[in-house]
C-alpha cells in the first residue's frame, strides 16, 4: 500500500517537499545542540526539564487520543466510527514518533540511549516508559496497517487483529498513566505530587487529542475526496467536550485542595503560574489566557447549536487545543519546577534554537501523519468507503 | 565444495552476527563493579553520615573554603549563570531547610548552611534512574557511573534537594586545565554529576574533601556505630536534617 503515498497531487508533493525542507533545515540546529550539549536551550540547573518533555508529555495525550474513535467503535459496536479508526491508529503512530523524538532530542547523551535497554531497570518509571510506549507504536502499526490491507481486498479481518485492537485500547490508558507517573512519583515537586495527575492527563489528553485528530480529518477532507459521516462528527465532539468538562473539574479539585488546607507547597506553583511571586510574573499572561480560551471552549462546545455548527466547530476545538497546550504543554513543566527546591524562582522559557529542533520533530510527524492518511484515503476512496457524493458518482 | 556467492554471502552475514553478539557481550561484561579501587588504608562503613556544626562553618567565606576544596579535588567546572555545575555551597536558613519563621533569631537568620548531596537512605534518584547510572552502595553512598548516565536528567527532577547538576555544555572549557587534579576524572558534556562523598578518597583511607578543609567543623563517620565521632556529635546537640517529612532519610545532619 506504500505506493499510495508517491502517487499524489503538485498541492501534495509541495506540501511533502515543504515539510522535508523544515526537517531538514531544522535539522542544522539539532546538530549545533549535538556539538555544544544543551546549553542551546533555556534550561538550567534548576528547570531541568522544558520545552522538549513538555511537548512530549502533551503528545502522549495525542497517541492515546484515538482510542476515543477505537473504544466505542470495539466495544460497543458504534458502526459510525468505522471509517474513522484506521485515523485514530495513524494519529497516534504520528503521535508517539514524535514523542520518541522529543525524548531522544532531550536527553545529554543520546548514544548511550540503548542502556535503557541493556540495563533494565523497573524500578524507573521512564523504563516503563520506553516499554509502553514502543508497545503503542507496535500495536497500532500491527492493527492499523492489518486492517486497511483487508479493507482494501474487502477481505474480512483478522481474528488476531480485533484481539490486539482490544489490547491497544487498554494499552493507551497505560502510556497516559505512565507518563503521569513520570512526574507524579516525585518526593518535593509539589504541583505533580497528586494522585489526580493521571486522571488529569487522560482527562485532558480525551479532549485535547481527538480535538487535533478531528481538525486533521476536517483537513483531510478539505484536501481529498473523503467525507466523514456527520453523525460520527457530532459524537467526537460530544466526547471531546465531556472530556474537557472533566479536565476543567479536575483542575479545579487540585485548586480546592491546595487553596482550602492553605498548605504553602501546595500552593505556592499555582500562585506562581497564575499570579507570579518574588517579582516573577512570567507565565500568568499565559496560564489566563488558557482559561479564558478553555472556557471559551466549553461555551462553543456545550450548547448542541453551537457545537453541530460545522463552520464554527473548527475555531472551538483550535482555542481548546490552545488552551490545553498551555496548561500541559507549558505550565506543568515550568510550574513543577518553580518554585524550585529551595523556594525560589528560575524562570524559564525556551531559545529559539530549542524551537527549530521542535519544529523538526514536528514537522517529521506532520510528514507521517500526512503520507499515513493519504494511504489511508485512497484505499477508502479505492473501496468507495465515506466518500463524497461527487466522488461517488465519478 | 562449491563456493557459490549464496554461501560466501551466508558466511559473511553469520560472521557478521557473531561479531555483533561478541561486542555485546563484551560492553555487558565490561560493566557491573564501580570502578573505584580501594587500596590497603581504605576506610569502610556501615552507613556513612556526616555532621556538620552550623555554628563554626556558618558564612559564605567559610562555606566557599569547603567548596573550593571539593571542586578542586573533582575538577568541578566553574560555569557562570544557570547552568553551572556544584557540588557544595552556601544557603541561607529558609532556602536549605523547610521551616520558615518570621521572627527568628538574628544568628540564625544571618547564617548560611553548606549544601550538597544527602546521600540519602531511600535515595529517590536511584529509583528513578533508568540505567541504574545513579545507584546507592552498601556503605550508603549514592555514586554515580558518569559513563552509563544518559542524561536524561530524571534525577535531577526525582531529588527534592536540588543536590545535581548536569553538564548543559563542555565541562572542560571551564576549568583549569594546568590545575587539574588528575586523580579524578573530568566529565563529558551532557552527563550529570554531584557530590560523591569522596568515594575516592575514602577508598585511599583519606577523609572527603570538605571535611579535610573544615578544620573540625564537618564530620564524618559511620552512623551505625554508636561510638563513631558523628554519633557522639549527634548525641550532644541538636541537629536538623533537611526537609525529614519526605521520607528520604538524608545522612548530613547539621548542628543549629
Amino acid at each position: 500500500m506504500l505506493e499510495k503515498a508517491l502517487k499524489g497531487s503538485p498541492k501534495y508533493y509541495t506540501w511533502v517537499g515543504f515539510l522535508l525542507l523544515v526537517i531538514a533545515g531544522a535539522s542544522g540546529a539539532y546538530v549545533m545542540q549535538l556539538m555544544q550539549g544543551l546549553t542551546i536551550t533555556g534550561m538550567s540547573r534548576d528547570v531541568s526539564w522544558g520545552f522538549y518533555i513538555a511537548q512530549f508529555t502533551y503528545l502522549v495525550g495525542l497517541a492515546a487520543s484515538g482510542v476515543m474513535i477505537v473504544l466505542p467503535y470495539y466495544f460497543h459496536h458504534y458502526k459510525k466510527f468505522k471509517d474513522l479508526v484506521i485515523f485514530g491508529e495513524f494519529m497516534a503512530i504520528a503521535a508517539v514518533v514524535m514523542c520518541l523524538g522529543f525524548i531522544v532530542v532531550d536527553i545529554g547523551q543520546p548514544q548511550r540511549m540503548l542502556n535503557v535497554v541493556l540495563f533494565p531497570t523497573p524500578n524507573s518509571i521512564l523504563f516503563w516508559d520506553m516499554l509502553v510506549l514502543n508497545g503503542y507504536l507496535i500495536l497500532n502499526v500491527l492493527v492499523g496497517w492489518t486492517c486497511l490491507e483487508c479493507d482494501r481486498q474487502h477481505l474480512p479481518h483478522p481474528k488476531w487483529s480485533k484481539t490486539l485492537a482490544y489490547v491497544s485500547i487498554i494499552w493507551a490508558f497505560s502510556i497516559h498513566t505512565v507518563t503521569a507517573f513520570l512526574y507524579q512519583g516525585l518526593p518535593g515537586r509539589h504541583y505533580w505530587l497528586t494522585a489526580i495527575l493521571a486522571a488529569r492527563f487522560l482527562a485532558s489528553a480525551f479532549c485535547s487529542g481527538p480535538a487535533i485528530l478531528l481538525l486533521v480529518i476536517m483537513l483531510t477532507e478539505k484536501v481529498t475526496t473523503f467525507k466523514a459521516e456527520t453523525e460520527a462528527i457530532a459524537t467526537l465532539a460530544k466526547i471531546i467536550v465531556y472530556a474537557m468538562c472533566v479536565n476543567v473539574f479536575f483542575f479545579l479539585l487540585e485548586v480546592f485542595t491546595a487553596f482550602y488546607s492553605n498548605i504553602p507547597g501546595h500552593m505556592h506553583s499555582i500562585v506562581y503560574l497564575f499570579q507570579g511571586v518574588h517579582g516573577h510574573h512570567e507565565l500568568v499572561p499565559f496560564m489566563w489566557t488558557a482559561v479564558a480560551l478553555g472556557l471559551g471552549s466549553l461555551a462553543l462546545l456545550i450548547p448542541p447549536k453551537l457545537r453541530d455548527n460545522r463552520k464554527l466547530l473548527p475555531w472551538s476545538l483550535a482555542i481548546l487545543v490552545i488552551a490545553t497546550w498551555i496548561d500541559k504543554g507549558l505550565g506543568l513543566l515550568i510550574g513543577g519546577f518553580n518554585p524550585t527546591p529551595f523556594e525560589t524562582i528560575t524562570p524559564y522559557w525556551p531559545t529559539g534554537k530549542e524551537l527549530i529542533v521542535s519544529a523538526m520533530i514536528y514537522a517529521t510527524g506532520a510528514l507521517v501523519v500526512t503520507i499515513l492518511f493519504k494511504i489511508a484515503t485512497e484505499v477508502k476512496k479505492e473501496v468507495g468507503a465515506s466518500q463524497k457524493p461527487a466522488a461517488a458518482a465519478e | 565444495m562449491n563456493h557459490t556467492r549464496r554461501n560466501f554471502l551466508k558466511f559473511m552475514g553469520l560472521a557478521a552476527a557473531g561479531l555483533c553478539a561478541g561486542s555485546a557481550g563484551s560492553v555487558l561484561a565490561a560493566s557491573g563493579a564501580p570502578s573505584v579501587k580501594k587500596g590497603p588504608q581504605a576506610l569502610s562503613a556501615k552507613r556513612w553520615g556526616m555532621v556538620i556544626d552550623t555554628k563554626k562553618v556558618g558564612t559564605k567565606e567559610t562555606i566557599e573554603v569547603l567548596a573550593k576544596a571539593c571542586h578542586q579535588a573533582h575538577n568541578v567546572p566553574n560555569i557562570p549563570g544557570k547552568q553551572n555545575v556544584k557540588w557544595i555551597w552556601a544557603a541561607g536558613f529558609e532556602e536549605a531547610f523547610d521551616q520558615p519563621n518570621n521572627y527568628m533569631d538574628e544568628g540564625l537568620e544571618k547564617r548560611e548552611f553548606p549544601i550538597l548531596c544527602n546521600h540519602c537512605t531511600n535515595p529517590p534518584c536511584v529509583r528513578v534512574c533508568p540505567t541504574q547510572a545513579t545507584y546507592q552502595r552498601p556503605d550508603g553512598i549514592v555514586a554515580m557511573d558518569y559513563h552509563r548516565c544518559i542524561g536524561c536528567r530524571y534525577c535531577m527532577a526525582g531529588c527534592p534537594f536540588g543536590a545535581r547538576s548536569f553538564n548543559f555544555m563542555e565541562p572542560r572549557l571551564h576549568l583549569d586545565l594546568a590545575n587539574l587534579n588528575k586523580e579524578f576524572p573530568t566529565r563529558m558534556r551532557g552527563v550529570v554529576e554531584k557530590c560523591n562523598f569522596c568515594v575516592e578518597r575514602l577508598a585511599q583511607g583519606k577523609q572527603p574533601a570538605c571535611v579535610e578543609a573544615s578544620s573540625g567543623a564537618v564530620v564524618f563517620g559511620d552512623l551505625s556505630d554508636a561510638n563513631s565521632e558523628v554519633r557522639k556529635l549527634l548525641r550532644e546537640h541538636y541537629t536538623i536534617r533537611r526537609k525529614p517529612s519526605l521520607g528520604t532519610e538524608p545522612g548530613v545532619y547539621y548542628i543549629i
